[in-house]
């Protein structure tokens, strides 16, 4: 029984005594020094860590879910912004000083985004915090970034509230509402459709706003929604809503659902003898279409930026992100990669690297050439820019035309 | 027979000795709480009190799961269900009251709850404060009441039957909840003065979440909560309830046999750890500043089971312990410090404690000195090969979980409270056997 008793206390004291210790290291050191705390995924030029709160570097941080069921977003995003520091400090850095990025996981929880930045600005010191793909963990973070100072960028959280937050907080994305209206923008114009189903996820924030948004974009140019039908997360059958909308007849369904639901959508909706085009969101945008084959031909979505797009721009990016990581980057990628960029560019303007003035500055961006299009940031903190349509292609993803706000 | 009557009117205690009786928790709850915002909380970085802050929230969860799961005996996997309703009920008080009573959403607390940049000029406790605190008790009743209506029909089950009604609960509660109208923002608070109070609380966002809430939880009242649970639980653990809880984790047979109302102790144990649940959650969601039921799943569930299982089944300070453990754990293996003057200071420590007992155990050093010795190794090795130890964490935390649970299957303490087990050889046998 006491060596019971023994180990018990040994694992107890040994988890105290770990945890003590790390709290004890990880109080800041005081004066300019930023701490010991802040090798973790660091990117840009190697340095010992102790000369981190030095002036010679500008430290930045992003927060991502590299762990748990989003991971593969915001590796996408970390994979972008990390692109863009490199390519950064290659010419030169901003201001002449290099930039090195801090990445910490979050594990998708807002608890732990909470946490992570706390430690981002006050054990890293950074200047400006990059940041994040769900709108949830955004608004997580944000209202840290807004009350200690630290100006926020987040890549592509699509909900209105998140820039609500504060001053300090902005995004390169456009938001909800705007999606929709250039999905009804396109039916209506580009396709010239007047009647038009829906089908969406009820369960998903993302979805279930996209719909409301596009219903009532598309009703006000005179369009009609002839059925709205509703499934939730899991769903693989989808034949009775499919059913019930081939019964209205409509020109067109829009689905803004993700590409796993899209797949399965479509192929049923053609089993069912429905032929009209599905319209989508930036949901769809993945490898995984292909595996629809040529069920979704004839199919749109509205989406960040298009690989295809011939600027030069989106041509440099795509040609070295391919080189680098070797596969074709997604929306995510191409976003990270902007608002990383766009955050130097503020660097840049600001008079000092003050969460204030950099905050002014970022806020004051008009016209910034990103590889997701011009981005202008507007009263609300949001990004105004076009979006992309593309069209489905024997499950590839093909430009088609590009909606300006 | 009625002077056994007077026997026992004279060991009950004087009737004046109520009050004080009741609130000494509140009082010794404040004092603590008070210490740890006012002293202890400017000396330390922003960093260590957040990760205070989620400690403490993680030590209710656990500590009234300890009440279901550990004392009782019934495997509850539903618990953050509990704290999704308790936080939404909360928040939604919080929020949408604050529109109604003070005209905005903005933050109109105290000293105490302030979590904004610079010093705060203004009272110590302010409208807001009663506002936060009174709607987190009523989240946590009405997480009571949920416990009470899910626990009714469904506590007559057992084990596993239980275990998939409480995951069934709680997966409910976030569809309901994700399937609520749109909130109205902060700026449209001109609207929501006329919409009828029980239209207006029932807005909490859907799937978006319920976001940009006020911010009020701080130290203060996260471990005044903390005090509170702690002694409730203690006290709950040594009173004829609480041996009632045991005897059926014991033995339902035997304690039906003993006239034990089973389902209704059941009931009793869920609607009291319900209830802490439900105020941890309102705590939580004016933390984070926003709640959104999507992070409320069965997943956040076995992050409480874990502790409670961790810390030993019945043990309260075993699940405290763990709770806390389990919070710093995964912030500290990002950065792993250096193990070994740590695990060195351990073993002197650990061989002078058997010194003194006179007895010497080989196997608890072992484990200690083959733990440091691979951590340190794979730390080196990391830091010479350039790996970043940060992406494996996780890994490390699952494998230093296994480790845990393989050495010590009871859990830290087993059944048993921490200072019991630094007596001689537990001079409290097993309390629950009667």
């Amino acid at each position: 029984m006491s060596a019971m008793n023994l180990i018990a206390r040994t694992a107890a004291l040994l988890m105290v005594g770990f945890g003590l210790a790390s709290l004890g290291c990880e109080k800041p050191s005081g004066g300019t020094g930023g701490g010991g705390a802040t090798k973790s995924g660091e990117t840009g030029t190697p340095g010992s860590p102790k000369e981190d709160g030095d002036a010679g570097q500008i430290v930045i941080g992003h927060y991502a879910s590299l762990t748990g069921s989003e991971a593969t977003f915001g590796i996408s995003t970390d994979n972008g912004i990390k692109m863009a520091v490199e390519e950064r400090n290659k010419a030169g850095g901003v201001k002449g000083r290099q930039v090195k990025l801090v990445t910490l996981d979050n594990q998708g929880k807002p608890q732990e985004t909470q946490t992570v930045v706390t430690r981002l600005i006050e054990q890293n010191e950074v200047v400006a915090v990059l940041g994040e793909v769900a709108s949830s963990r955004s608004l997580a973070g944000a209202p840290i970034c807004q009350r200690k100072g630290v100006p926020m960028i987040s890549p592509s959280s699509t909900n209105p509230d998140v820039t609500a937050v504060g001053d300090m907080i902005s995004r390169v994305c456009f938001i909800d509402p705007f999606q929709g209206l250039v999905g009804a923008k396109f039916a209506r114009e580009n396709l010239n459709l007047s009647k038009g189903a829906t089908l969406y996820n009820r369960a998903q924030a993302y979805s279930s706003g996209l719909n409301t948004n596009f219903k009532e974009a598309f009703t006000k140019m005179g369009g009609q929604i002839v059925s709205e039908q509703a499934y939730s997360d899991g769903d693989n059958d989808f034949s009775a809503q499919l059913t019930a909308i081939r019964e209205q007849g409509p020109e067109f369904i829009y689905v803004p659902g993700y590409y796993t639901e899209v797949v399965n959508i479509a192929r049923q909706a053609r089993k069912l003898g429905i032929t009209v085009p599905l319209i989508g969101g930036d949901g769809w945008d993945s490898e995984e279409l292909k595996n629809a084959g040529d069920a979704l031909n004839n199919c749109y979505f509205s989406n960040h930026y298009s690989h295809e797009d011939t600027r030069t721009e989106v041509q440099e990016f795509v040609k070295k992100y391919q080189e680098q990581y070797g596969k074709v980057p997604d929306g995510l990628a191409a976003l990270g990669y902007d608002a990383a960029r766009l955050l130097f560019d503020a660097m840049e303007r600001a008079p000092s690297m003050s969460g204030k003035d950099l905050a002014s500055a970022i806020n004051s961006t008009q016209n910034f050439a990103g590889v997701t299009g011009a981005i202008s940031i507007d009263e609300n903190r949001n990004a105004n820019k076009s979006a992309v349509i593309l069209e489905v292609v024997n499950g590839q993803p093909k430009y088609k035309a590009t909606v300006k706000p | 027979m009625s002077r056994l009557v007077d026997q026992a009117r004279s060991l009950s205690p004087a009737g004046w000795t109520v009050l004080p009786r009741l609130l000494w928790p509140l009082v010794v709850g404040v004092v603590i709480a008070g210490l740890i915002q006012f002293v202890i909380g400017p000396n330390i970085s922003g960093f260590t009190s957040k990760v205070m802050l989620v400690a403490g929230i993680n030590i209710i969860m656990a500590v009234s799961l300890t009440v279901v799961n550990g004392f009782t005996g019934q495997f509850s996997m539903g618990h953050a269900g509990f704290m999704a309703v308790g936080g939404y009920v909360a928040a939604t008080i919080t929020y949408y009251g604050s529109i109604k009573l003070f005209g905005t959403a903005d933050f109109a607390g105290g000293t105490v709850s302030w979590t904004g940049a610079g010093a705060f000029e203004g009272p110590i406790v302010g409208k807001g404060d009663l506002l936060f605190i009174g709607s987190c008790i009523v989240g946590g009743l009405a997480a009571a009441g949920a416990g009470y209506i899910v626990g009714l029909p469904s506590l007559r089950l057992r084990g596993d039957y239980l275990a998939i009604v409480t995951l069934g609960f709680g997966e409910i509660v976030r569809v309901l909840l994700q399937g609520t109208p749109d909130q109205i923002q902060p700026w449209k608070a001109k609207e929501a003065l006329d919409v009828p109070w029980y239209e207006l609380l029932l807005k909490l966002g859907g799937p978006k979440g319920f976001n940009l809430l006020p911010t009020y939880t701080t130290l203060f009242w996260v471990y005044l909560f903390v005090v509170l649970t702690l002694i409730v639980s203690y006290r709950l653990k040594n009173s004829s309830t609480g041996r009632a809880f045991l005897s059926i984790r014991e033995d339902e047979i035997a304690a039906q046999a003993m006239g034990v109302d089973v389902t209704r102790y059941k009931v009793r144990a869920f609607v009291l750890a319900s209830f802490f649940a439900g105020m941890a959650g309102g705590l939580y969601a004016m933390d984070i500043g926003a709640i959104n039921a999507g992070d409320l799943g069965f997943q956040r569930s076995f992050d409480f089971i874990i502790m409670v299982v961790l810390g030993g089944l019945g043990s309260i300070s075993g699940a405290t312990l763990a709770a806390v453990i389990l919070t710093i754990l995964p912030e500290l293996l990002r950065d792993l410090p250096p193990i070994w003057p740590a695990g060195l200071v351990l073993l002197a420590g650990m061989a002078a404690a058997q010194k003194l007992r006179g007895q010497w155990r080989l196997r608890p050093l072992i484990v200690v000195a083959v733990l440091t010795a691979v951590l340190e190794i794979a730390r080196r090795v990391c830091v010479a090969k350039g790996i970043n130890i940060a992406d494996y964490r996780l890994i490390l935390y699952a494998s230093l979980l296994i480790v845990m649970m393989l050495s010590r299957p009871q859990g830290l303490f087993g059944v048993r409270e921490a200072w019991e087990l630094f007596g001689r050889g537990g001079k409290k046998p097993a309390k629950g056997a009667a």
